[in-house]
């Protein structure tokens, strides 16, 4: 191996009561980088995207076999505290979900939680957090409004604020600009170039041009097993399955 | 094979006819069908907007009807003194006390409970057989008679835990009877707050608890208090409960000293001048008039609450 993963999974398969959603997926994720998870719907990317913080968990009939390790730490591991999990592996979701409350409550959410008292902190860690997702000068005067009288691509920025502000090691993406104009989405992309100095990111797309964009890594999933990963660039120009091309060059899904 | 290349062949025959002659017979019957759909729809609008009238008009009637009869009644003395001369004259200032004292003593038990169970039932718990018992008791107690959960008070709280005919009695009743409104209202609450704050709370590192309590119940509020609007509503007019458990005809005082004590309360106070007094010919404004002010108390106690409510709503909103 020789380099150092932040995260990977070994022979992940997930259930769904009966149904198997994930099949033996083996994939590793290096620090700092982007990766980039495409494939039809239903094929199981968003599945796969949240075992990584263990979101499932919420499915009451869901099961997963295998290992994901975080930093070499088993993250389905009874001893593992799933709380602090979610803490070290954030989330930002499909649709921006803003709390009804406001901006600065929004981001100042995630250090309460966590036991964070000192106001001071908060107050300069909000604006930090603010300025990482370039929301800091739209907001600046308005920290105390609600954070629903943004505007979506605004409140999916704030989202990425409020995951940030809990310092994340790895930061997961399920179809982040799905809700959000081509202008919104634009600003995210830049976003995430921006933030993969310092996160892990795994960010789930329908968009290839998003993947090919934004994206050092790309994997790409169909029915629930993952088909071919590699180096975005020879992924898309020199896909070594026959599959995979023609997933990209729109044959089907 | 043979068949669907028939089709298509007779389509493509026909087909002519059909743009040719303009008007094929769907069409033909549609346009002569569409007066009478237009007159059908209205009708049933019309019974529709019937029907929601009716009932704003019922609560007018009540109303008018009871400031038509029992305004006369009304006064300063009447508000605020004792009943005297065998309850046909003085007022009914202790039934007032003690009606909200009996209310707000419901709602003290049944809305902690109330939440809680709701937060159980809609945040905790698994589905399965013992959910689905559990949400069957609830949804009979809502159906068990007044009169039935007056009797237990007074077998259980009065008799079995040696409270006595008291506030803390009545309270404790009217609170077991509230319940399941109580519960209803904020399951109902809770539902509507969308799973995607709950997911957003938790990828944070929030506990489950923490979720609940920083997320979802202040978001649930509103409707939560609309649950116990009706609650506080139908507690504070409810005779039955009362009548074994915490209310009594007549008492010295003007107001309880001890949550132990009876107390007097407007339904039953109603209930005795009407039905049970020497005089009930001639305590009849005063009949109206009590009347009046349990209702003017309890659409008062809602407006409040509801003023509170859109209050709550708008703070979150902004």
């Amino acid at each position: 191996m020789g380099e150092t993963l932040k995260i990977s999974s070994k022979h992940l398969n997930f259930y769904y009561g009966d149904f198997q959603a994930l099949y033996d997926v083996s994939l590793d994720f290096k620090p700092c980088q982007v990766t980039s998870l495409i494939g039809p719907s239903g094929c199981g990317k968003s599945t796969y995207l949240r075992c990584l913080n263990r979101m499932n968990d919420l499915i009451p009939i869901s099961r997963v076999q295998g290992k994901i390790l975080l930093d070499n730490e088993d993250i389905y591991d009874m001893s593992l505290d799933v709380v602090s999990l979610r803490r070290r592996v954030g989330m930002v979701f499909q649709k921006p979900n803003p709390f009804p409350k406001t901006i600065f409550e929004n981001i100042a959410y995630g250090m309460r939680v966590n036991g964070i008292k000192d106001k001071a902190f908060i107050a300069r860690r909000v604006e930090e957090s603010l300025k990482q997702a370039a929301l800091w000068e739209e907001v600046r005067d308005r920290l105390h409004e609600s954070a629903l009288g943004l505007s979506g691509g605004q409140q999916q920025r704030l989202c990425i604020a409020r995951a940030l502000a809990v310092e994340p090691e790895v930061l997961l993406m399920d179809e982040p600009c799905s809700a959000l104009d081509p202008i919104a989405t634009q600003k995210i992309e830049e976003l995430i170039y921006e933030l993969k100095k310092n996160y892990t990111i795994i960010i789930v797309t329908h968009s290839m041009q998003q993947a090919a964009r934004v994206s050092d890594m790309t994997a790409f999933f169909y029915i629930g097993k993952l088909i071919e990963v590699g180096e975005t660039d020879s992924l898309f120009t020199r896909p070594k399955l026959k599959q995979t091309e023609d997933y990209i060059t729109g044959r089907f899904g | 094979m043979d068949a669907a290349s028939q089709y298509i062949k007779d389509e493509s025959e026909t087909g002519m006819s059909l743009s040719l002659n303009g008007e094929t017979e769907i069409r033909k019957t549609a346009a002569a069908l569409r007066n009478r759909r237009k007159r059908i729809q209205k009708f049933f609008f019309t019974l529709f907007r019937i029907a929601a009238l009716i009932n704003g008009a019922a609560l007018f009637v009540i109303i008018f009807f009871m400031v038509k009869n029992g305004i006369g009644a009304i006064n300063w003395t009447f508000l605020t003194e004792v009943p005297t001369d065998s309850m046909t004259k003085g007022g009914i200032f202790p039934c007032i006390v003690g009606t909200l004292c009996l209310s707000i003593g419901a709602i003290l038990v049944a809305l902690p409970i109330g939440m809680a169970s709701a937060v159980y039932l809609n945040e905790y718990a698994r589905p399965g057989r013992m959910l689905r018992i559990i949400r069957l008791g609830i949804s009979n107690l809502a159906g068990v008679p007044s009169v039935v959960f007056g009797l237990f008070g007074l077998a259980f709280f009065v008799v079995y835990l040696k409270m006595g005919v008291s506030i803390l009695a009545g309270a404790l009743t009217l609170g077991a009877m509230t319940l399941p409104v109580i519960i209803g209202a904020t399951e109902e609450a809770l539902k509507t707050v969308p799973n995607t704050y709950r997911e957003a709370s938790l990828a944070l590192g929030a506990t489950k608890w923490q979720t609940i309590y920083r997320v979802i119940l202040p978001t649930a509020l509103p409707g939560t208090l609309t649950g116990a609007i009706l609650g506080l509503s139908r507690a504070a007019g409810e005779t039955a409960p009362i009548m074994f458990t915490a209310a009594v005809f007549f008492t010295p005082e003007k107001c309880p000293s001890s949550i132990l004590h009876k107390v007097m309360a407007l339904p039953y106070h109603i209930y005795v001048l009407a039905t049970a007094g020497t005089e009930i010919e001639a305590t009849r404004p005063l009949q109206y008039g009590t009347a009046l002010v349990l209702i003017a108390l309890v659409l008062g106690m809602n407006l409040l609450a509801i003023v509170w409510r859109s209050r709550l709503r708008k703070r979150m909103r902004q």
